[in-house]
């Protein structure tokens, strides 16, 4: 079995946030997340937009600001994964490759940016291996002396997937790489992620896209109100949705237009709704009055992890 | 081809300045002749003299004349370069500003390099130092020095460096009994140095509250943080993004500020007797001197114009994203 | 971690009701000066030749001037002087700005005619504008206010001028056009509303400036006659005396100038994050 890389236990993430008058509210954007990594592998996070997934990315990476509230445990390649670590780490064995263009320097030359910060020496050897990465990933040279407002979509795209690959990770953090692109393009950044991954590479695919997460993914977690309810293998996600445990995964899997297009009604707890009891509760077609009362654990059954009271129930198929 | 859009927007703000001008001429002239000022009363002065004589002044200065008349005189007379006499000088008017413009234009060429610099320093440090201490002195200082009245800051310092400690001279341009030629350069030095000090004290205010502002703006932007997430950090970082993207508009809001440099020099000019062009412009209000008051008018309005059209170039003209957006149409 | 959660709660809850009291505590304060300074009598500023020009003590705490004035009480009564005109300044900037904004609406000729007033006035150096129309009006109480009013509404029209173009995008405004209202009634029923809290707040960011500035011109002599109280001409006769080592005549009245209209910088600061939520985070 191929080396672990990152082990994430019990993970929450949350901020203070004024609301209206003079009340001020704690808001858990991710609450009790664990998830590991190995070599090789492509583990999706999949939430919907705007649910603030892309702070386990932040978190994993040590850049989250300030009010944020980080607790928990990381560990990276068995070592601890603190601060000094991140700090270490980061750019280097483990790199990411953000949402947009926005996160380029909107006033630095392409290439100059994709070297990054090095001294004379480094340069020279640091821009023949941007050169060749570029060219890989089909970036002329006059690319290198563009400005990030004078790259089409998909050439930003693939600029930020080869600044990633500039210091030979082994992890990648891909944070929401496809909104925003054509078939083709999406196509071809999920073939870059693979690509990695066969070299080797743990990658953390961050979506809101359930049909990249299931083309490309080895593992997909599904985070729901900032909780992560089922962590399934994708070739779960097959036939009637048998595989799947979780009744929010088996409606996700239910919704998608080539299986039954089946929505189910309700919407997700927000953040500032301070949760007491299962995050589905509202939603579940089968709660229990325990389903109240208390926030299920996530708990492993086989090679997977639910976070719901009645899981066992639910795998034996009772259901 | 950027010179052809240089060459446009040079010829743009051209036509712009001569409007300008016109219309402030034409403001201010209105503005004056309003006023129960007395041109012949004001050249006179406490001298006595004939009706005979007052007459001839008054028909000199055109006084009985409709405005219109006295417009066209003076916009005539403007036209070729002939500002008139100043009443309280008794020299042409152009003369007076040549050489008061050039005094101030050295305080605030001075003052305003001087605080330029220390004020981005310290806001840059405030700014990547958010919320520890020196941040909250670099804005202590700015509150307080931005609610402070130029001319009482002028007054203390004053005080306390000339006054109490004898370090510079209390006032006068020129040591008495010397001829304006004949300072020496360390005179004129010594008296330069306080006034300069007291604008640049106030402009490091505003730029440093500026800068810093901007810099925690900028701080918190996208790029940053994908940066830091490439491993870059610390000060490598701030300079390569962070002051980047704060240099231009912090020199733009720099150009932006000749309007309050203006003003401040003269406060600070008639606190220190220094003899720029502000001071004479409080001379020429007080004492009723309408041509030199009109023309120090027009010229610090065109002096505000060229910092304002500084600030509009180095905008439209160094800045990469509208640079070459332009030049792609 | 509930229960760090809960004193870091407590730690942080009172910034907004801190802000509130900052600005209800200041405000109370100036209105105590200005109130002050109607019922300080003539009598106590009366000339008392034995107390003149003594320095700081417990009976003058701002010293006695040439006369032997209490400096405390003329600083009070100036402080009062100032903050009227300084209020009646912001209005009339308010009033032009306003009126200013709402021309610009009426068509795009008007538009680009207040655009290039804006510009014209962002020309002349402020404290120009300020002595030339003082000058003309005559000087005194009516022409400051009016000089000071007439060189600080740039900045409230630009704001609102772009406050409105925001506005104009919003749909019930192009839903009242096509209903065939008058520009003058969407103006009013639509526009004054939302904007109501910009034109306040910029009063009250107009005001410090204001203030300053009426102190700037009346101390080079083009503002309040010498008869009057205020800050500026304390401050420009105690020119006189700084070489007789007299400190206090310029000392403390500046001062108390600065503290003004730092309160003011800071209650317009406070409001305007309190009325932009977006910032409230910092």
């Amino acid at each position: 079995m191929s080396e672990e890389l990152l082990k994430v236990s019990n993970i929450s993430i949350s901020f203070i946030q004024y609301g209206s008058g003079l009340k001020q509210n704690i808001l858990d954007v991710i609450s009790d997340l664990t998830l590991d990594i190995s070599q090789g592998e492509i583990v999706a996070v999949l939430g919907s937009s705007g649910s603030g997934k892309s702070l386990l990315a932040h978190g994993i990476l040590g850049i989250l600001p300030s009010n944020a509230n980080l607790s928990g445990t990381m560990h990276y390649r068995g070592e601890p994964l603190n601060q000094n670590l991140k700090e270490k780490l980061r750019g280097d064995e483990i790199a990411l490759i953000p949402q947009s263009v926005k996160f380029l320097d909107p006033l630095m030359k392409i290439s100059e940016q994709a070297i990054g910060d090095c001294t004379e020496e480094e340069k020279e050897e640091k821009k023949a291996i941007q050169r060749e990465v570029f060219e890989k990933y089909g970036l002329s040279k006059e690319v290198d002396d563009m400005y990030p407002f004078q790259l089409s979509g998909g050439m930003a795209r693939r600029v930020l997937v080869s600044t990633a690959l500039l210091s030979n990770p082994k992890l990648v953090i891909a944070d929401e790489p496809t909104p925003g692109l054509d078939e083709r393009s999406i196509k071809e950044t999920l073939n870059h992620l693979r690509q990695m991954a066969n070299d080797n590479v743990g990658v953390l695919l961050i979506t809101h896209d359930i049909n990249a997460a299931l083309e490309v993914a080895d593992k997909i977690a599904i985070f729901y109100a900032g909780y992560v309810i089922e962590i399934a293998n994708s070739s779960d996600f097959t036939g009637d949705g048998e595989k799947l445990i979780h009744p929010y995964t088996k409606a996700l899997y239910h919704a998608l237009p080539q299986n039954d297009f089946k929505l189910t009604e309700g919407h997700q707890p927000l953040h500032d709704e301070l949760l007491k009891y299962c995050p589905y509760f509202e939603r579940c077609e089968h709660p229990t009055d325990i389903c109240h009362e208390t926030i299920p654990k996530l708990i492993d059954i086989g090679d997977k992890k639910i976070r719901c009271n009645r899981a066992n129930e639910f795998k034996t198929g009772e259901f | 081809m950027n010179y052809k859009s240089l060459g446009k927007f040079l010829s743009y703000k051209l036509i712009r300045l001569v409007l300008l001008l016109v219309a402030v001429s034409l403001i201010s002239f209105l503005l004056i002749d309003l006023s129960p000022i007395d041109p012949v009363k004001s050249y006179i002065g406490e001298v006595s003299v004939s009706p005979e004589q007052v007459a001839k002044l008054e028909a000199f200065w055109g006084v009985n004349e409709p405005i219109t008349t006295k417009l066209i005189n003076w916009l005539g007379n403007l036209l070729h370069g002939d500002f008139g006499t100043s009443l309280i000088y008794r020299v042409p008017v152009i003369d007076v500003i040549s050489e008061r413009f050039f005094a101030s234009l050295t305080l605030m060429f001075s003052s305003w390099l001087i605080s330029g610099v220390l004020g981005f320093v310290f806001g840059v440090l405030a700014g990547m130092h958010k919320g520890t201490w020196i941040d909250k002195a670099v804005k202590v200082y700015c509150y307080i020095l931005l609610a402070a009245p130029t001319f009482w800051i002028a007054l203390i310092l004053l005080m306390v460096f000339s006054v109490d400690l004898g370090w510079f001279p209390t006032g006068l341009g020129v040591p008495v009994g010397k001829l304006a030629e004949n300072v020496t350069f360390f005179e004129w030095l010594d008296r330069l140095i306080l006034p300069a000090i007291t604008l640049s004290l106030l402009g490091v205010a505003q730029i440093a509250m500026y800068t810093r502002d901007k810099l925690v703006n900028v701080l918190s932007d996208d790029y940053i943080l994908f940066a830091k997430a490439r491993g870059e950090n610390g000060w490598n970082l701030i300079k390569r993004h962070g002051i980047r993207n704060i240099i231009l508009p912090a020199l733009t809001l720099q150009f932006l500020s000749f309007n309050e440099l203006f003003g401040g020099a003269v406060l600070v000019e008639q606190v220190f007797s220094y003899p720029g062009i502000g001071q004479a412009a409080v001379a020429a209000g007080l004492r009723s001197d309408v041509p030199l008051l009109l023309a120090i008018v027009l010229f610090s309005t065109l002096f505000v114009f060229c910092g304002n059209a500084i600030a509009d170039a180095l905008y439209n003209f160094v800045d990469p994203r509208i640079k070459e957006g332009e030049s792609s149409e | 971690m509930n229960k760090s959660k809960n004193t870091y709660y407590f730690k942080k809850m009172n910034l907004r009701t801190k802000t509130l009291l900052i600005i209800s505590l200041t405000a109370l304060i100036l209105i105590a000066i200005v109130i002050n300074s109607f019922f300080i009598e003539a009598s106590s500023l009366t000339t008392n030749f034995p107390m003149r020009n003594m320095p700081p003590s417990f009976e003058h705490i701002f010293g006695t001037d040439w006369m032997g004035r209490d400096m405390f009480t003329r600083t009070l009564k100036g402080l009062g002087l100032s903050i009227q005109v300084g209020a009646f300044a912001s209005i009339v900037s308010t009033i032009i700005a306003v009126i200013l904004t709402f021309v610009s609406r009426l068509n795009k000729y008007l538009d680009s005619f207040v655009n290039w007033l804006i510009d014209l006035f962002a020309s002349i150096p402020h404290l120009l504008v300020i002595i030339l129309v003082s000058i003309s009006l005559g000087g005194g109480l009516f022409g400051v206010i009016i000089a000071v009013g007439v060189s600080h509404w740039t900045s409230l029209t630009r704001v609102l001028r772009a406050e409105i173009k925001q506005i104009n995008t919003f749909e019930y405004i192009a839903l009242s056009k096509s209903f065939g209202k008058s520009n003058l009634w969407i103006t009013g029923k639509h526009f004054l509303p939302l904007v109501l809290t910009q034109i306040i707040l910029g009063t009250i960011l107009i005001f410090p400036h204001a203030i300053m500035h009426e102190a700037s011109v009346t101390f080079l002599g083009f503002g309040l006659s010498p008869h009057e109280p205020a800050i500026g001409i304390i401050l420009s006769e105690s020119m006189k005396y700084l070489a007789t080592g007299a400190w206090w005549l310029a000392f403390f009245p500046g001062l108390s100038l600065l503290l003004i209209i730092l309160i003011f910088d800071l209650i317009g600061d406070n409001l305007r994050k309190l009325l932009d939520p977006t910032k409230a985070h910092e």
